[in-house]
């Protein structure tokens, strides 16, 4: 257990002072979340106008969940990118001859990426917060909240690194990213899920984030509904990837990468 | 300047001056004979590129007067560039078309008629041995590949006259001899004059009719190989002993003669101080030490001895120097 | 040659090499086609917003993959022309006979083909999903000229930054800079239904917005004069501007005497 924290606590460190010392890979990780929660909670306010749309804190918060499990999920991307630049350059191999227990190589990347979200989802709150975002939420239902998307960030960087150490490209880019955007944005990203109608409304309803968002924001709204399934939804997606996530540290391994 | 034949090329000091006051040509002047095969020899940042650029018109001169096939590079920009081909430093092609495709493109562009335009591009194509790739994408060459049809789009308008810059940097043996000997076979059977830019001393010595060395943007000294050589007349004496342990003594005799210079391991080679009469003075002495030798050549000097005569540096070292500047206008 | 042949033979070369990028040829096709399923299924509610301009939000956000697929094409334009100064092959064209202005008309001629193409794909995909057109076949060639317009028009900015900066990389760094247009505009909801006051400002003063409304316009009201000119105006005003600071660009870049 040890080794595997040492070797976790190592690739962490070198993974958040890379994106740390870097404006052109932090920069980014931070600006697109806002520039999205600026797009829909100010160009879209009005929606929350639409007849059956009843959502306490408004619209700005409506949004807020909705950028927030966003960034958490493309927080896990963005990690998933730096992996495949590791093996693309060769460094991966490095860590990989290096770390007694390479498990913690897996564990290490996902704690970065956790740092790395936790800045942006700071500076998405206060953003928030100063447009006059209504939180209904005590801290136990905001704690609820940001648990959330945290498992989200967890699962989404253990599904980045389980593509990325199969295909040890940069080229795996569009293959990491377009599942999640897709997962993303076929939810009730712009209303409530009663609100949608036809195909949409048919895969949101079998969307395991359709889950997510409607807890997140009944949490927000400080009015708990159906959380332990949107817990249980995120923690069983997390477990689904991090088996993925270490086949492909062995199927890394195996190749000799 | 009088005009000469329409395939010849001159340069009167010629002058390029880059931002920061970075001299890459400082008074530069060369005659190049129609039919010749001019080297101009140096090596990374001595001003080769630049020159080139100015000859070929993508660069105008700070300074100075030149003329490419009786046209003045700065005032007739077009009539040189109908004159001339060029094949620059990066073989500049592009990676998704196919080598056919590049030599539509240039047939096209040089208003060939329509009719010749196929056969035209075929007869390259087979005269740089490429016919059997002609169809792939450019991006699936090989260096050498690329190379070769770099030359082929430099020759589709049959020029009077072919700038190559650095031709074979970075090519196996065999494909830098497959292009000597067709830039040979241009200039003696069909009267090409080439302007060949290189650091290779091997090129100049064997390719060049006449060679310009050049350093820090000026010639530092011009003629044919044999001449420049004859100027220095340094052979260098390497011997070999019978018994290795006696290497040291071998070394100890030679430096008598000459500084020493780099060999084959087991032997020992000296730049002779004087000339090639010195061998039977060597001979004498190793055998007063009563040391025996396996070996002993002779080598005539080369470029290299030439270039360090005139600089003080050996052109196989001096690649360490600041690298020369991009040729761009801005 | 005369330029027209050179331009032709060059604008020839401009598709055959987009052709061969098939990511290029695939991104602007369904990228546009994504954001509309989801933005449509996602927003259809707003249909019943009052002052809502359209029957159907599918007809109303058909608009946006027009203005979409030429950001593509300005990606496209530039990075080919990069690519060209980078490989050197800029300095082959300009050693022999070739006009300059044929090297930018080509360049653009080919984005111009291929912009044509992707509309042509966006109004199938729209009709094929049951959109009439109020300004009939007559405004479905209107539509077309005026995306080919538009595409004409980001083509030339690409091309300048190419011809700027020498650099793939710089090229692409337009991209969230044009995302950012793109997104603050009316390309979710009309003007008058964006009710934060900043946003609409913004939208208000964005050319793209104009460009937007004008091809939507010709979809959902018919002939709208005003919406034509200021989208025409715009689009041509563009186009000028990149074409001058293209075509400057390129003779600084092209500095054969």
């Amino acid at each position: 257990m040890r080794g595997i924290v040492a070797v976790a606590l190592a690739v962490a460190w070198r993974a958040i002072h890379n994106v740390f010392t870097n404006p052109a890979l932090l920069i980014p990780s931070i600006v697109f979340p806002l520039f999205f929660f600026t797009a829909f909670a100010g160009g879209l306010s009005r929606v929350s106008d639409v007849p059956g749309f009843d959502y306490g804190p408004g619209y700005t918060g409506f949004q807020f969940v909705f950028v927030l499990l966003q960034s958490a999920a493309f927080g896990g991307v963005f990690t998933g990118f730096g992996i495949a630049r590791d093996f693309e350059s060769g460094f991966a191999r490095r860590l990989l001859l290096a770390a007694p227990r390479r498990s913690g190589i897996v564990l290490g990347y996902s704690l970065a990426a956790l740092v790395r979200w936790l800045t942006t989802a700071s500076v998405l709150t206060v953003v928030a917060v100063v447009a006059g975002m209504n939180i209904g939420g005590g801290p136990v239902d905001l704690f609820g909240l940001y648990g959330l998307a945290l498992i989200v960030n967890a699962a989404a960087t253990l599904w980045a690194a389980g593509v990325a150490m199969r295909l040890r490209t940069m080229q795996a880019g569009p293959v990491m990213q377009m599942p999640v955007f897709l997962i993303l944005f076929f939810a009730p990203v712009y209303v409530p899920i009663d609100l949608l109608q036809g195909w949409i409304e048919a895969i949101a309803s079998i969307n395991p984030v359709t889950a997510l968002l409607e807890a997140g924001r009944s949490l927000l709204a400080g009015e708990p509904e159906h959380v332990a399934l949107a817990f249980g939804v995120a923690v069983a997606l997390a477990a689904a990837f991090a088996l993925w996530a270490v086949r492909g540290l062995r199927r890394a391994e195996a190749a000799g990468a | 300047m009088a005009e000469r034949e329409p395939n010849g090329i001159e340069a009167e000091q010629l002058v390029r001056v880059f931002k920061g006051d970075i001299h890459a040509v400082d008074g530069i002047d060369l005659e190049v004979a129609p039919g010749e095969i001019y080297g101009f020899l140096g090596p990374n940042g001595a001003g080769k590129s630049t020159t080139v650029h100015i000859l070929t018109t993508l660069l105008p001169p700070t300074s100075g007067r030149a003329t490419v096939a009786g046209f003045d590079v700065v005032h007739q920009g077009a009539k040189v560039r109908e004159a001339i081909g060029a094949a620059l430093q990066e073989a500049a092609l592009d990676p998704l078309l196919t080598g056919r495709e590049h030599l539509r493109l240039q047939t096209a562009l040089h208003d060939l008629p329509r009719a010749d335009r196929r056969s035209r591009a075929q007869e390259l194509l087979e005269r740089v041995g490429l016919t059997l790739a002609a169809d792939r994408k450019v991006k699936g060459y090989s260096g050498g590949m690329k190379r070769r049809l770099d030359l082929a789009l430099a020759l589709v308008h049959r020029p009077r006259i072919l700038f190559l810059d650095e031709p074979t940097t970075g090519l196996d043996p065999q494909s830098r001899t497959a292009l000597w000997d067709e830039v040979a076979r241009l200039a003696r059977s069909e009267g090409v004059t080439v302007f060949l830019t290189t650091q290779y001393l091997e090129e100049a010595d064997v390719l060049a009719d006449r060679v310009g060395i050049i350093d820090h943007g000026r010639i530092v000294a011009e003629g044919t190989p044999a001449e420049l050589k004859a100027q220095i007349a340094r052979p260098t004496v390497e011997a070999s002993p019978h018994d290795p342990s006696e290497k040291g003594a071998v070394a100890a005799v030679l430096e008598r003669f000459g500084e020493p210079t780099p060999c084959s391991d087991g032997s020992v080679a000296v730049r002779l101080a004087h000339g090639e009469e010195e061998l039977a003075d060597i001979v004498r002495a190793l055998d007063a030490e009563d040391i025996r030798i396996a070996r002993i050549h002779l080598h005539e000097p080369t470029l290299d001895d030439v270039f360090l005569a005139k600089t003080g540096r050996s052109l196989e070292g001096a690649d360490e120097e600041d690298p020369e500047p991009v040729p761009t206008a801005t | 040659m005369t330029t027209a042949a050179q331009t032709a033979e060059l604008a020839r070369r401009s598709v055959v090499r987009t052709l061969r990028q098939p990511a290029n040829v695939v991104a602007p096709l369904l990228f546009p086609m994504m954001l509309l399923a989801v933005n449509a299924g996602g927003l259809n509610s707003a249909e019943q917003l009052p002052g809502f301009p359209a029957d159907s939000f599918f007809a109303f956000a058909l608009a946006v993959p027009f203005i979409q697929g030429a950001l593509f094409a300005t990606m496209n334009a530039g990075t080919d022309l990069a690519r060209d100064i980078q490989t050197g092959f800029l300095n082959r064209l300009s050693l022999s006979p070739m006009r300059s202005v044929a090297l930018l008309a080509g360049q653009l001629g080919g984005v111009v083909t291929i912009g044509l193409v992707q509309a042509v794909f966006y109004l199938g995909v729209g009709l094929a999903a049951g959109v009439r057109l109020e300004s009939g076949v007559t405004g479905a060639v209107v539509l077309l000229l005026l995306a080919t317009l538009i595409a004409l028009a980001f083509g030339s900015l690409g091309a300048f930054a190419a011809l700027r900066t020498g650099s793939g990389e710089a090229v692409q760094g337009l991209f969230p800079a044009l995302f950012v247009f793109l997104f603050i505009s009316s390309m979710n909801l009309p003007r008058n239904l964006i009710e934060i006051d900043w946003f609409r400002t913004a939208a208000t003063l964005n050319p793209v917005s104009y460009l937007i409304e004008g091809v939507r316009s010709l979809i959902i009201v018919g002939w709208d004069t005003q919406a034509l000119a200021l989208a025409f105006g715009f689009a041509f005003s563009i186009g000028v501007v990149g074409l001058t600071a293209a075509s400057w660009a390129l003779r600084v870049r092209l500095t054969r005497t």
